[in-house]
């Protein structure tokens, strides 16, 4: 019977069939965070336990530590407890911990996979929604709450039931001017923040065989704002030859024989899915959010909505809520609202393509008066990169601040947040009430749109630049 | 782990669509609030005004939802981050099932994982729970008959999923459960290193 890219990834993990579509899984790989991981040492410590396999579990500090130059895990007194207890927690049971200043710290989505841990036809965790992010490379990769981390660390396996599955073919190539960003921003205002619910989805198509492996793992980031736990894209050549040679991969004749079974990966030609979506390329714009849901996103050239033309009293009161807590009014254009703030960071977006991408609209150009402009690398090892090619002057000529790796303001769980009534341009992936701080108000937006709004001083179409 | 059989009180109407994890508790909560008086900040964005007073027009508020057991929510409750900081919140409140036309995956499981009942009913089912509710009717979610009652009303079939149910009705401990399967764990693992070499071991090249 033919299977699809879940279904393959979904068997070759089964240690016990539980019956019913649940199984028990076997982890490959785990990744730990200061929020929801440093916890977790204390309870199986109480419990008289120890992870069985701390070679597949890996830990950086990247929630709960500032971004400021010069920064300490100790900098934000607020984390410095979970900073410590992550480190020594690490330390005691042998688990490999990426301290801060060290290439391989940053946030866990960026780092995992640019050092080879995510791999295709891996399991990876974490105590993170994003965890989608790593399905990029063909890995079955989830976020989990801190019950399963527990689990995951005292047995290297978790209960779980296997999902509905879903394809999003995305067709044709993406205008110029449009990234994954928009794209994905595209089909949760199309589809909803609930369509995903209870799918793994798997994205295909000749828009997404085209995009860089960076590219992808935005795309798969913001699955979870679709409603589903898993989103996936079969790993082709671009995949291994963007994993051959990192650190953490395997090296020669062991990648070799690892690429030979993830060549066997992808989706067959007839496998079945219970709900398959054909999306044009041509369509999509570049597209910002105007609401409190990562649904509420429109093009840059659209205005903003009207909560009375909504189908549902529900949906009305829901956009009239968003609308109040923006200050924004019905069919008020997008374009040409004056902004405060601009992030360029988080698992989404702070990957060096990313900071490249906004570099190229920067470059030669001043941050607008009365704009906070910050640039947060996704990783040290992205900071290295980004600095050894001049990124960082340009930014910093510009008028924006550049920090150090970590959440930052895409979380605000780190002493940084956006001013309550400030309005913000972020490439961050959640715009829900009070998320970068009580009372801000979030714009997402692709990294280009991001640095488009910062020397504008307004929402801004970066092809109009 | 607290066991789910029966609950009986009144069911508080937050009917609002997408609430996320982050509304539910705000994440600056999580470091530095202890687990078990995270309930205080339930919410916040929602029932605190500016001033840090409570804000009589939210539901839980209200005198007649103060304390309810059981919320009715809008679809994609508990959507967005994976925090299950969220679920220890709703208990800090004394909540002890949520009901809904849909739930976030990883929040429907994070409940489970606490004893907290996530019960899916469509819209109209919950339209029937909501004006009982509003006209002042104790709600009763039953698990193991798997039915949500008001007085005056058929009773409403709900689904849930096996493992789920027998998880919650026994109060099972997923620790304690995953401890009974190292055995098995451990000669999958011995195989898959003969058949997956390169999972294993991660070595810095």
């Amino acid at each position: 019977m033919p299977k699809t890219l879940f279904d393959k990834l979904w068997n070759e993990h089964i240690v016990r069939d539980l019956g019913n579509g649940w199984a028990l899984l076997h982890i490959d790989r785990h990744l730990l965070h200061d929020l929801t991981g440093a916890p977790v040492f204390a309870e199986l410590a109480a419990r008289g336990l120890t992870p069985p396999n701390p070679e597949l579990v890996f830990a950086t500090p990247d929630h709960a530590v500032s971004s400021a130059p010069q920064r300490t895990g100790h900098t934000f007194a607020g984390g410095a407890k979970l900073y410590d207890a992550l480190r020594s927690g690490a330390h005691a049971t042998q688990v490999r911990f990426f301290d801060i200043g060290q290439p391989g710290q940053g946030i866990v989505h960026v780092m995992a996979p640019e050092l080879g841990i995510a791999l295709p036809g891996t399991t990876v965790i974490c105590g993170d929604s994003h965890t989608c992010t790593h399905g990029a490379l063909g890995a079955l990769a989830f976020g989990v709450g801190s019950s399963e981390i527990a689990q995951a660390l005292a047995t290297q396996t978790l209960r779980q039931r296997k999902p509905r599955q879903m394809r999003i073919r995305v067709e044709g190539p993406l205008p110029p001017g449009v990234t994954a960003k928009d794209l994905a921003l595209h089909l949760i205002a199309r589809f909803g923040a609930a369509a995903g619910t209870g799918y793994a989805i798997e994205y295909a198509g000749s828009a997404v065989r085209a995009m860089e492996i960076e590219s992808r793992l935005t795309l798969c980031n913001l699955t979870v704002e679709l409603g589903a736990k898993y989103g996936l894209v079969a790993p082709d050549e671009a995949a291994f030859a963007y994993l051959r040679g990192r650190e953490f991969a395997p090296q020669g004749s062991a990648f070799d024989a690892a690429t030979a079974a993830w060549r066997s990966l992808a989706t067959d030609e007839d496998a079945q899915f219970d709900r398959d979506e054909v999306v044009d390329a041509n369509e999509i714009e570049p597209t910002v959010t105007w609401g409190t849901s990562p649904q509420h996103a429109v093009p840059i050239s659209a205005r903003v909505p009207d909560p009375q033309a909504a189908a549902a009293p529900a949906m009305r009161d829901e956009q009239q809520a968003a609308l109040v807590y923006m200050g924004l009014q019905p069919g008020q254009l997008l374009a040409g609202t004056p902004v405060d703030w601009v992030f360029i960071g988080s698992c989404a977006n702070s990957r060096l393509s990313d900071l490249r991408e906004a570099a190229a609209i920067v470059r030669g150009r001043t941050v607008a008066k009365g704009v906070t402009a910050w640039v947060v690398p996704g990783s040290e090892s992205v900071k290295r990169a980004a600095e050894a090619e001049g990124l960082d002057c340009i930014f910093k000529d510009s008028g924006f601040q550049w920090r150090e790796p970590g959440c930052s303001l895409c979380v605000a769980a780190n002493g940084e947040r956006i001013p309550a009534g400030a309005r913000a341009v972020s490439t961050s992936n959640r715009n829900f009430v009070g998320r970068q701080g009580p009372g801000a108000r979030t714009h997402l937006a692709s990294p280009a749109m991001a640095a488009a709004a910062a020397i504008t001083g307004t929402l801004t179409d970066v092809r109009t630049l | 782990m607290e066991t789910f059989t029966t609950l009986t009180g009144r069911a508080a109407p937050l009917l609002i669509p997408n609430i996320d994890t982050d509304v539910i508790i705000r994440i600056e909560r999580l470091s530095g609030v202890p687990r078990a008086e995270l309930g205080r900040y339930a919410f916040e964005a929602l029932r605190y005004r500016p001033d840090g007073s409570e804000d009589p027009a939210f539901v839980l508020n209200e005198s007649v939802f103060r304390g309810a057991p059981i919320v009715l929510a809008g679809p994609n409750f508990g959507c967005g981050s994976s925090r299950e900081a969220a679920v220890w919140a709703l208990m800090g409140l004394g909540i002890r099932c949520v009901i809904a036309p849909s739930f976030g995956d990883i929040f429907y499981g994070n409940c489970v994982q606490n004893g907290v009942l996530p019960v899916v009913l469509d819209e109209p089912a919950l339209q029937v729970v909501t004006q009982a509710s509003r006209a002042d009717r104790t709600v009763t979610v039953d698990l193991v008959q798997q039915l949500v009652s008001v007085e005056g009303s058929t009773p409403l079939p709900f689904e849930i999923d096996t493992l789920r149910r027998e998880q919650l009705i026994a109060g099972l401990d997923a620790i304690d459960l995953a401890l009974l399967d190292l055995p098995a764990i451990q000669s999958w693992q011995n195989a898959d290193r003969a058949r997956r070499p390169w999972i294993w071991s991660p070595v810095r090249k």
